[in-house]
C-alpha cells in the first residue's frame, strides 16, 4: 500500500516526500487498523546498562497511543528513539528495528533530519525559544527553506489555529514568546511542531508543568490533532491516559508488559502488574 | 555559663558571622578601590586650577615666586621639646633662570608673604612656566611699551596675532610639508622599484626621468613653503617681551614663546574656572610638549582607543570560534579538559612574555616576511618588520583570548538543553541549531568576554613596549592619505604614557600632575568603552531573558 507523506487536508506541501510501505502486522497483541510505525525487539544499553529490553509494538496511525508506567521504566527512551534524540547522549547503543512508514529509521546512514521533520517531538518542559511567537512557528519551516513571506505567513496561521492559540496570540504574533503563560507556551510548542507537518507528533509528559486548566485544554487538542497525525504521548497521569488515547501501553523496568486497546487496558488487564499499577498499588 | 554558650552557638548558627564576613570583605575591597580613585582623581583634578602667586621675602634677604605646592611639619622637629616646625614647597618656576622648579623654603625664614597683583604666570611652548613681572615690549629691538600697564596691554594685543602665525607655521609645516614629504618618500620607493623590476634599461631609464622630474616639482613646492615659513617665522620673531623674575634678573622672550599669560593674583572665580576648562581641553585635544610633561595627550588617547578597539575586532571572532569548537563539537574527554586547562593557565603567562612572542613571532617573522614580499623596495628600513598598532594588537589579542574563551565556553554552557533538543527535534542541523539558537543566546556572555578583554588590554603595557608604542609618535595611524589606516605605524598609548611621564622624563616633579591625570583619564576611557558594551548586553539580555522562563 503507498501513500503520500504530506496531508491532503494541509494546503501547503513541504519538500520532504517520502515513500512508505504496508505497516499492517497482526500478529502482535494489539491489532492496530494501518501501523504506521513498527517496532521490533528494540533493545537499548546505555553504556553497559540496559534500559529498554526487547520492545514489539505497532503503533496506529492517526491513533493516540499512551505510554504509561512508573518513572525509569523507559516510556520516554522509547519514545526518543522514534525520532533518535537518545543520539544526543553519548555511548547510548539501539538494537532491534523501527520502521516508520516503511522506512528503518534505526539505519545508521539514515538522514536524521529528515527523520525528524517527518517524526515532530513536544517535550515535557514547554520550550519555545527566545525569539517572536512567529518565529518560533515559522522556525522549522524556514529551516526547510520555506522563504516566502506569504507562505511562512499562511503556516503560522494555519499552526496557530490547529493548535488552538491563535485567537490569543493574532494581535502580538511579533511579541517575545517567552511573555506567554505556561500552557500558551506548550500550545506554542505543539503549533511549532505541526507546522512543518510531521506524520507522527510524540509528545514527552506535554502537561505534566501545567495547571488543570491549561492540561484540559491540552487534551482537547490532542483530540483535534488525532485526525491529521499519530500521536504517540508520555503521560504519568493514567487518567490522562485513559482520556485522551485509544491504545496504551504499559511499561515497567524496560519492558512492555502489556499493550491493547485502553478501554480494555483500563478495565479488563490481562496482567497482574498492570492492574496493581492502575489501581495504584504500586508506582 | 551554659547560657551564655548556647547563646553563642546560635549565632554561630543563625549565619550572622557569615554574613559579616562577606559583607567585610566587600566593603574593604569597595574602599580600597575608592581610595585608588580619590587619591589619583584628588591628585590629577586640581593640576589645571590656577592658583595665585606669593612673593616671599626670606630672612637672608632673598626673594621668591611662586605657587604653594604643600606644606608639611618639618620630619623630627617637635624632638626634644621643642615647637612643631612647617616648611613649604614652592613651585618657583623658571627652569631656565633657577635650573630647578621647585624649592623647599622652612616656614621660619619667611619673613613676609605678598600676593603682586601684577605678577604674571607665562605658560611657555619650551621651558615651563615662567613666573614675573613684565617690564618693556620690544619691536625690532625697539621698545614700544614700558611697565605697568602699558607693556601688560601691549602684550595682550601682539600675542594673539603671534599665536595665530604660529598656528599657520605649525599647520605648514605639519599637513603641507608633511604631504610634500609623503609624496618625495612615495616617488623615491617608485624609482627604486623600476631600477628593480624593469628589465629593459631604456624603458626604465625614461619612466625614472618621468617620476625624477614629479619630484623636482615636489621639491620646488618644499622651497616655496620654506620660504613663506620664513616670513612667518620673521614676523613672530619682531616681538620680544623682557621679564623680571624674582630676585631681579631678567628674561628676554619671543612673544611666541608664550601659549598663555595671566595674572593669577587678579583673577575672579569666573575666570579661573574658564581658565581651567580650556585647560582640560588643551590637555584632550592637543599634542603634548616638553618631552610629554606638558600640553595634551591626543595621540596617546588616540592609540589606546584604536589599539584596544582592532583587537576587540580580532580577539572576539577568534574566541568565540575556538570555544564553539571546544563546548559544542569536541567530544567531551580527558583531551578536551587538557585543552581547557591549558587556555585557562595561558591567562596567567607574564605579559612581557606575550610581549616578547609578539615580537619574534609577528614582527620579525610574519612582518619581515611581508616586508620582502610586499615592500622590497623600502628594504633595509622596515616597513612591517617593526613594531607598528597591528602588532601591538595582535599580541594583546593572543594575551585575551583566554578571557574570551572561557566567557563564551560558559555563556555557551548555560543554553537550556531544551532549547538545543527543539530546534533539533524540528529538523535542524547542529550547525543550524548553533547558528539560529545558541549562538544568539551566548551573545550576552560573549559580550561579557569581551568587556573582561577589553578592560584587560586597554591597561596593558609592558607587552606593548617591545611590539610598537613609542614615546611621542610623529604621526597617527589613521590619517587622510589613503588608505588611511596605516597599522603598519607606532603609536602612543596612555598606559606607557603614564610611566613614560612618571619615571622616565627629566623633570619628574613638574610631570607628577600630569601623571595622575593621564591615570585619571585613562580609568575614564576604559569605563567609558565598557559601558557601551554593558549597555549593548543589557539590550540584548532584555530581549533573550524576557518573562518568567
Amino acid at each position: 500500500m503507498e501513500k503520500e507523506w504530506s496531508h491532503p487536508t494541509h494546503a501547503v506541501s513541504l519538500p520532504h516526500l517520502a515513500k512508505q510501505g504496508n505497516g499492517k502486522d497482526p500478529s502482535l497483541g494489539a491489532a492496530v487498523e494501518i501501523a504506521e510505525i513498527q517496532i521490533r525487539d528494540v533493545c537499548l544499553f546505555y553504556g553497559s546498562k540496559q534500559a529498554l529490553h526487547h520492545i514489539n509494538m505497532n503503533i496506529g496511525r492517526r491513533e493516540v497511543t499512551a505510554f504509561i508506567g512508573p518513572s525509569g521504566c523507559g516510556k520516554s527512551t522509547l519514545l526518543r528513539c522514534l525520532n533518535r534524540l537518545n543520539d544526543l547522549v553519548d555511548a547510548t547503543k539501539v538494537t532491534g528495528s523501527i520502521r516508520i512508514g516503511g522506512t528503518e529509521i534505526l539505519d545508521p546512514t539514515l538522514d536524521i533530519t529528515e527523520l525528524r521533520k517527518r517524526v515532530g517531538m513536544v517535550f515535557q518542559k514547554p520550550n519555545p525559544f527566545p525569539k517572536t511567537i512567529y518565529e518560533n512557528v515559522a522556525y522549522g519551516p524556514r529551516i526547510l527553506g520555506v522563504r516566502h513571506k506569504s507562505q511562512l505567513d499562511e503556516i503560522v496561521e494555519r499552526s496557530l489555529r490547529a493548535a488552538a492559540l491563535w485567537d490569543e496570540v493574532k494581535e502580538r504574533l511579533h511579541d517575545n514568546a517567552l511573555a506567554l503563560s505556561g500552557g500558551q507556551h506548550q500550545r506554542l510548542c505543539i503549533a511549532r511542531t505541526i507546522a512543518v507537518e510531521p506524520e507522527v507528533v510524540l509528545m514527552d509528559e506535554p502537561c505534566s508543568a501545567l495547571d488543570p486548566i491549561a492540561t484540559t485544554k491540552i487534551e482537547e487538542l490532542i483530540h483535534e490533532l488525532k485526525q491529521h497525525y499519530t500521536i504517540v504521548i508520555v503521560t504519568h497521569n493514567m487518567q490522562q491516559a485513559a482520556r485522551v488515547s485509544d491504545y496504551t501501553a504499559f511499561m515497567y523496568l524496560g519492558r512492555l508488559v502489556e499493550f491493547g486497546k485502553t478501554d480494555k487496558l483500563f478495565t479488563t488487564p490481562e496482567k497482574q502488574e498492570t492492574e496493581d499499577y492502575i489501581t495504584g498499588r504500586f508506582g | 555559663m551554659r547560657v551564655e554558650s548556647r547563646v553563642f552557638k546560635n549565632f554561630w548558627k543563625s549565619g550572622d558571622p557569615f554574613v559579616w564576613l562577606t559583607g567585610g570583605a566587600l566593603a574593604f575591597s569597595l574602599i580600597m578601590i575608592v581610595a585608588l580613585i580619590v587619591i589619583v582623581a584628588a591628585n590629577a583634578l586640581g593640576f589645571f586650577w590656577p592658583g595665585r602667586l606669593v612673593q616671599a621675602k626670606l630672612q637672608d634677604g632673598s626673594e621668591l615666586l611662586g605657587q604653594v605646592v604643600v606644606q608639611e611639619e618639618v620630619p623630627g622637629s617637635q624632638k626634644d621639646g621643642k615647637a612643631l616646625q612647617y616648611r613649604t614647597e614652592f613651585q618657583i618656576a623658571n627652569r631656565d633662570i633657577y635650573g630647578a622648579d621647585f624649592r623647599w623654603v622652612d616656614d621660619n625664614q619667611i619673613v613676609t608673604q605678598t600676593y603682586p597683583e601684577n605678577a604674571i604666570l607665562f605658560e611657555r611652548w619650551e621651558w615651563g612656566h615662567l613666573f614675573g613681572f613684565l617690564t618693556k615690549v620690544t619691536e625690532n629691538g625697539q621698545v614700544i611699551a614700558e611697565g605697568e600697564p602699558l607693556a601688560w596691554q601691549k602684550f595682550q594685543e601682539i600675542h594673539p596675532r603671534t599665536q595665530e602665525t604660529l598656528e599657520q607655521i605649525q599647520q605648514i609645516e605639519q599637513k603641507e610639508i608633511g604631504a610634500i614629504n609623503y609624496n618625495l618618500e612615495r616617488l623615491r620607493l617608485a624609482i627604486k622599484t623600476i631600477q628593480k623590476d624593469e628589465s629593459d634599461p631604456a624603458r626604465a631609464q625614461e619612466r625614472v626621468a618621468a617620476l625624477e622630474q614629479e619630484i623636482a616639482m615636489w621639491q620646488q613646492r618644499y622651497e616655496e613653503k620654506a620660504k613663506e615659513l620664513k616670513v612667518l617665522r620673521d614676523e613672530n620673531a619682531r616681538y620680544r617681551i623682557t621679564v623680571q623674575a624674582a630676585g631681579g634678573r631678567e628674561k628676554e622672550l619671543p612673544v611666541a614663546a608664550v601659549v598663555r599669560a595671566l595674572l593669577p593674583n587678579q583673577l575672579s572665580w569666573g575666570e579661573r574656572l574658564k581658565i581651567y576648562l580650556t585647560r582640560l581641553i588643551e590637555f584632550i585635544w592637543e599634542d603634548p610638549r616638553e618631552s610629554n610633561t606638558e600640553g595634551g595627550v591626543f595621540p596617546a588617547i588616540f592609540g589606546t582607543v584604536m589599539m584596544v578597539l582592532l583587537m576587540s575586532i580580532m580577539v572576539v571572532p577568534f574566541g568565540v570560534i575556538a570555544a564553539l569548537y571546544l563546548r559544542e563539537y569536541a567530544k567531551q574527554g580527558t583531551l578536551v579538559r587538557a585543552v581547557r586547562i591549558a587556555v585557562n593557565n595561558l591567562a596567567g603567562v607574564p605579559s612581557i612574555v606575550f610581549g616578547v612572542f609578539g615580537l619574534g613571532f609577528f614582527i620579525y617573522l610574519l612582518g619581515g616576511s611581508i616586508d620582502r614580499l610586499f615592500y622590497p623596495e623600502a628594504l633595509p628600513s622596515p616597513t612591517y618588520g617593526t613594531g607598528g598598532i597591528l602588532w601591538a594588537s595582535l599580541t594583546l589579542a593572543l594575551l585575551t583570548v583566554p578571557v574570551v574563551i572561557v566567557a563564551t565556553e560558559e555563556s555557551l554552557a548555560a543554553i537550556p538543553r531544551e532549547w538545543r533538543e527543539g530546534s533539533l527535534a524540528l529538523g535542524a542541523t547542529k550547525w543550524e541549531t548553533i547558528r539560529k539558537i545558541v549562538l544568539p543566546g551566548a551573545l550576552p556572555g560573549i559580550l561579557t568576554g569581551m568587556i573582561l578583554a577589553m578592560a584587560r588590554g586597554a591597561g596593558e603595557v609592558a607587552p606593548l613596549m617591545i611590539t610598537g608604542v613609542v614615546k611621542l609618535a610623529p604621526t597617527l595611524p589613521l590619517d587622510t592619505h589613503a588608505p588611511f589606516f596605516h597599522l603598519e605605524r607606532k603609536f602612543m598609548h596612555l598606559g606607557f604614557h603614564i610611566y613614560d611621564v612618571g619615571f622616565q622624563s627629566p623633570n619628574v616633579e613638574a610631570a607628577k600632575p600630569m601623571v595622575f591625570m593621564t591615570t585619571l583619564l585613562l580609568i575614564g576611557i576604559i569605563l567609558l568603552l565598557n559601558l557601551t558594551a554593558i549597555f549593548v548586553r543589557n539590550r540584548l539580555r532584555s530581549r533573550l531573558r524576557f518573562g518568567t522562563f
